[in-house]
C-alpha cells in the first residue's frame, strides 16, 4: 500500500456493563485512506467519534471490528489485530499522538518529558534534551519553565508541552486532537507552522479541528462524520 | 560493575528485538490455599524490557501469582519457565535448588512493600547492597564498597549515609535502599509488590520516577503488583486486571485502562477518585 493509514469497515461501540448495559454504537463501518503530506480533518458534532477514530488508530480503544493498516518502517502494521509489542513499536517510531491534555510523570521536568520522545527512539540523550528545548522555546515556553514540571503550568502552556513531546520527532502519521484547543493566536500560528511542516516532509496527518479557521487553514481535505446506525 | 553495565545493554538490545523470546512465561498457574483458591489459570508472558503491571483490588489473587512466578510459592498447578542466560527456558520449580538459588541472588530482584522484609535491619545501608554482590562471588573490598555507593546515588541517597543502619532512614529510603540492593547484581526481573504502597504522596511520586528511570535505562524486565492504577499507568506497558483469583482482562495499559471491556474493570476504571 502507498497509503500511510488505511481504514476499512472500523466498527466501534462501547457496552456500558455498570450502567445497565447500554451499548453505544459510535463507528459502524469507517473507512479512510490518508496519503503521505495530506493533512485530514475529522468533522462533525461533538460525541460523533472523532476521537474514537484517532484512539482506535493509536490503539488506546480496540476497534470491534474492520482494519487499521499503517505504514511502519517497510511493511504495514494492523493496529487492529497486532500484539501489544508491535503496537508500542508503531507508537515509539511511526505514529504521534497529541491528545487533549497532557499526561506526565509528576516531578518529571518539561523538557524530559519532550526529551523522551526523541531518548525512546535511541537519540543521544545531551541532543535529544537540546532538540526539546528548541521544540519548547518554539512553542514559547520560556527557557526558565524548561526544568520546571509541567503540572505546575497553565492549562495553554500544558498543551503546548504536549504538542512539543510529539512535534519534536519526525513522526510519519500524526493524530491530532484539537491541537490549538487553549492556545492564544500567536501560539495558533506556531502550530499552524508546524503541522504545514509536516506535511511538507510527507507525514499524514489525521486531526479534529473544532474551530473553522484553523480547519482551513491546516487540513488538505475534510471529512464528515455521521451517526453510526446499528448494521442488522 | 563494567560487566554487569555490559550485561544490561545487552538485554536492551534483546528488548528491542521483535523476535526476542519471552523471559517467562506462566501457564495455567493456579494455586489453593487448602482447598481455597488464591488463583486460578492464570497465564501470561513477560518479555525481555518489559513492565508488567497486575492490578486488582485486595485479595484478587495478585501477590499470589507474583509468589508463584518468583519461586517463592509452588503453584498446585501450571507451569512457571523462564529463560535461563545459558540453558534456555528452563521450569522455575523443576531446577536444582542451588540453581533458583543462584537465580534469585542473580537474575531476579524482589522488592517487597514492607522494605524491612526485604532489608537486613541489622546491618549497614552498604552492607545491605554489597551482601547481594558477595553472594554472587564479588570479593573485592574496595569495588563492593564503590558499587554500593554507586547504588546509593543512583536511587538517590545520600552516600555519607552508607554507614548507617537501615532503621535510621525514613520509610521512602528504606524503599529505596532495598531497590538499590536488588538492582545492584543486574538482575534480568525485578517481582514487586506494591513498591509504593507504604509512603506519603511525594515520596511516592518520587519513587515512581526513580523505578520508571531506572526500568528503562537498564533494559529491566518487571511485574508489578499494585491496586493504584495511576502508579500502573505511569509505570506499566501492559496490564493484567484480576478479580477472585483470575484474570478477567489484560491489554496495553492505556488499552485497559481507556477502554475497559470486562465489567470488573469498568468498575474500577470508573471508581478512582481525580484529586
Amino acid at each position: 500500500m502507498t497509503a500511510a493509514i488505511e481504514i476499512g469497515g472500523l466498527a466501534k461501540s462501547f457496552t456500558l456493563h455498570n450502567q445497565g448495559g447500554v451499548r453505544l454504537p459510535v463507528l459502524a463501518g469507517f473507512d479512510l485512506v490518508v496519503e503521505p503530506g495530506e493533512c485530514v480533518a475529522l468533522h462533525g458534532p461533538s460525541g460523533i467519534g472523532k476521537s474514537t477514530v484517532l484512539r482506535c488508530i493509536y490503539a488506546n480503544y480496540r476497534a470491534d471490528r474492520g482494519r487499521i493498516l499503517v505504514r511502519h518502517r517497510d511493511g504495514t502494521v494492523d493496529m487492529a489485530a497486532t500484539h501489544p509489542r508491535r503496537i508500542l513499536a508503531v507508537r515509539r517510531e511511526t505514529v504521534g499522538h497529541v491528545s487533549q491534555f497532557l499526561r506526565a510523570v509528576p516531578r518529571v521536568a518539561a523538557e524530559d518529558v519532550v526529551a523522551e520522545t526523541l531518548r525512546g527512539r535511541g537519540a543521544d540523550p545531551e541532543a535529544a534534551t537540546k532538540a526539546a528545548r528548541r521544540m519548547l522555546r518554539r512553542l514559547n515556553i520560556p527557557a526558565a519553565l524548561h526544568r520546571l514540571a509541567p503540572a505546575t503550568f497553565s492549562g495553554g502552556e500544558q498543551q503546548r508541552v504536549n504538542l512539543a513531546r510529539v512535534f519534536v520527532a519526525d513522526y510519519p502519521v500524526l493524530l491530532l486532537d484539537e491541537p490549538t484547543a487553549s492556545l492564544d493566536r500567536e501560539n495558533r500560528d506556531v502550530v499552524f507552522e508546524l503541522i504545514r511542516e509536516a506535511a511538507g516532509r510527507g507525514a499524514a496527518i489525521v486531526g479534529i479541528f473544532h474551530d473553522a479557521e484553523v480547519r482551513d487553514a491546516v487540513a488538505t481535505r475534510t471529512v464528515p462524520l455521521t451517526a453510526a446506525r446499528e448494521a442488522a | 560493575m563494567a560487566v554487569l553495565q555490559c550485561n544490561a545493554l545487552q538485554l536492551r538490545y534483546t528488548g528491542m528485538m521483535p523476535e526476542a523470546p519471552p523471559l517467562l512465561s506462566a501457564r495455567g498457574v493456579t494455586k489453593y490455599y487448602e482447598g481455597i483458591p488464591g488463583c486460578r489459570n492464570v497465564s501470561f508472558e513477560v518479555w525481555p524490557g518489559e513492565v508488567l503491571g497486575i492490578v486488582g483490588e485486595s485479595g484478587s489473587g495478585k501477590t499470589t501469582v507474583l509468589n508463584c512466578i518468583s519461586a517463592r510459592l509452588e503453584p498446585t498447578s501450571g507451569t512457571v519457565e523462564y529463560a535461563t542466560r545459558h540453558d534456555g527456558p528452563a521450569d522455575i520449580y523443576r531446577m536444582s535448588e542451588p540453581a533458583r538459588r543462584l537465580l534469585m541472588r542473580t537474575d531476579w530482584g524482589f522488592v517487597h512493600q514492607n522494605p524491612r522484609e526485604g532489608l537486613r535491619m541489622g546491618v549497614s545501608a552498604g552492607a545491605n547492597i554489597g551482601e547481594r554482590l558477595m553472594a554472587v562471588g564479588a570479593r573485592h573490598y574496595g569495588n563492593i564498597r564503590q558499587a554500593a555507593t554507586d547504588w546509593l546515588d543512583k536511587v538517590e541517597m545520600d552516600t555519607g549515609r552508607m554507614d548507617d543502619l537501615p532503621f535510621t532512614f525514613s520509610g521512602g529510603m528504606q524503599q529505596r535502599l532495598q531497590i538499590a540492593r536488588n538492582l545492584v547484581t543486574a538482575p534480568r526481573i525485578v517481582f514487586m509488590d506494591e513498591p509504593t504502597g507504604g509512603l506519603d504522596v511525594s515520596v511516592q511520586a518520587r519513587l515512581l520516577d526513580l523505578l520508571r528511570g531506572l526500568v528503562s535505562d537498564l533494559g529491566l524486565a518487571a511485574v508489578i503488583v499494585t491496586h493504584d492504577l495511576a502508579v500502573a499507568r505511569l509505570l506499566s506497558h501492559r496490564l493484567l486486571v484480576m478479580r477472585r483469583g483470575e484474570v478477567v482482562e489484560s491489554g496495553l495499559t492505556d488499552q485497559v485502562l481507556d477502554d475497559p471491556q470486562h465489567p470488573y474493570s469498568q468498575l474500577l476504571v470508573s471508581s478512582v477518585i481525580h484529586p
